[in-house]
């Protein structure tokens, strides 16, 4: 396998790592301000559930995750995932989507403790002076106390996406076809091993382009201090 | 008729009762200032008239309508009290700006979200919204800002930070300004400028209930003074009365501490 074909080979697999990264992180980053809305509620018995479920997803390892999400189904409920209707029968859909889900859940419990953080770090001052200005609760979160927290989150969310980066290689036990994958098909099919290595290089690169982004998104947000 | 009256409140955090009935009314375009050592409840007054705690016990009455009371568990949602602080206004001891925004946004804000609520906003939302930014660039006017309107708070100076709250605070028109102890977070020198401001709007008769550690304003600026001591009010009167004629001991000690 000549060097072109290895890289096309394995620039058709980064397009799932992609693809896995973009809507997880999409999926992810909102799904994950529900779970701290739900840790922080007064009600008792939502925020015990809430921090329950995150306390579990972060105490496992996402690889088992990965697999209760795609295998469970078929083994306990005798329902595989990939005979789910809404599938019609693509099977790369199916482990796509159940890996995406896993990732889904995963980071959004993670995320949501980084928000509980940012929140919690904001002064009463700051919620009391909206209460006597009038706002109402979702005005002083929306107009007040949101961008605050963006701020002060920025350094470990950067962190985590990166993070997310490097795990989309996981999907490869569940057989999306990411590029961790490709490069381990190329070394059992071919007998090379560099293709490994060089995958190496796509996440290098794709997370140095991350980092200059949240660098600059920090510099964007430096026009304030709080 | 007094402006605002305050009857038996009582607030108790957990076992230590804090406020042990308070009684008071004040009248339109008075200054009323509320000395006290720290511990005298003073701060959990202003807060629970500014509805930031609630009282166990007890009502408010503005203008000689009932605001607030306690016995009256439903009348305390959120969207009522809401409703109910927009007659007071409140400057804190660590001004609060917003730090996202520049000067005159965190005058703006408020005013422009409750525009939003009255139905007449969407048919003449240009002029609306051009009325609140002169309105808040004559308040910032007034506490001598009108050169700071597009900085942010972390570029200008404590006074100046508390000055632009004062002008938050005005911003809504409040019936009552409320002041938390507004210069306790400044020296000494800054402190002259925020108390000039405060001087020029009981020139103008804006009516303020002013907790402060200040006895020298207090004596110069208020009409009435209240004395707090451990949770009630030890004495009350005419503002040169309490400091020249301190009829307790308990404030004759403060005094002669403060002094």
């Amino acid at each position: 396998m000549s060097f072109l074909d290895v890289t096309l080979k394995l620039l058709s697999g980064f397009q799932d790592t992609l693809l896995l990264f973009f809507f997880t992180l999409l999926l992810a980053l909102p799904l994950g301000l529900v779970f701290t809305f739900g840790t922080m509620s007064k009600w008792k018995p939502l925020s015990f559930v809430t921090r329950g479920f995150v306390y579990i997803i972060r105490g496992t390892p996402l690889l088992l995750q990965l697999m209760v999400v795609v295998y469970i189904p078929g083994i306990v409920f005798n329902s595989p995932l990939v005979r789910w209707p809404i599938f019609a029968g693509n099977t790369n859909a199916a482990y796509f989507a159940g890996a995406l889900f896993a990732f889904v859940i995963n980071y959004a419990c993670y995320f949501s403790e980084i928000y509980r953080g940012g929140i919690e770090s904001i002064s009463q001052g700051q919620y009391e002076a909206g209460q006597v200005l009038g706002m109402t609760k979702s005005q002083i979160f929306f107009r007040i106390v949101l961008l605050q927290v963006i701020k002060r989150i920025m350094a470990p969310v950067a962190n985590e996406t990166i993070t997310l980066v490097k795990d989309t290689a996981l999907a490869a036990t569940v057989n999306v076809y990411e590029i961790y994958f490709m490069s381990r098909e190329i070394l059992n099919s071919e007998f090379i091993i560099w293709p490994l290595f060089y995958s190496g290089a796509f996440y290098l690169i794709f997370n140095a382009g991350l980092t200059w982004l949240f660098r600059h998104i920090e510099k964007k947000l430096s026009y304030f201090r709080s | 008729m007094a402006i605002f009256e305050a009857k038996n409140i009582y607030k108790k955090f957990g076992d230590t009762e804090v406020l042990k009935g308070i009684d008071f009314s004040m009248e339109k375009g008075e200054v009323l200032c509320i000395i006290g050592s720290s511990g005298s409840g003073k701060t959990t007054l202003l807060r629970c008239i500014n509805f930031l705690e609630t009282p166990d016990r007890g009502e408010f009455y503005l203008n000689g309508n009932l605001l607030f009371d306690a016995a009256d568990k439903k009348s305390h949602s959120d969207e009522e009290i809401r409703q109910k602080r927009l007659h007071l206004g409140l400057v804190f001891q660590s001004f609060n700006l917003f730090p996202q925004y520049t000067v005159l946004d965190n005058v703006c804000l408020a005013p422009l979200l409750l525009a939003k609520e009255s139905p007449d906003y969407k048919k003449n939302k240009k002029q609306i919204r051009e009325e609140i930014r002169a309105h808040a660039i004559e308040l910032l006017k007034k506490v001598g800002l009108e050169d700071k309107l597009d900085s942010y708070p972390c570029q200008i100076s404590g006074g100046q930070q508390q000055r632009v709250a004062i002008a938050r605070a005005l911003a809504l028109k409040p019936d009552i300004l409320c002041f938390d102890e507004p210069t306790s977070a400044l020296d000494p020198e800054i402190t002259v400028e925020v108390l000039a401001v405060m001087k020029n709007l009981a020139k103008e008769d804006t009516t303020m209930l002013v907790v402060t550690h200040e006895m020298g304003f207090a004596r110069e600026v208020s009409d009435k003074v209240i004395f707090m001591d451990n949770g009630v009010i030890a004495e009350m009167g005419d503002a040169e009365e309490v400091f020249t004629n301190p009829k307790s001991r308990r404030l004759q000690e403060f005094l002669s501490v403060m002094k």
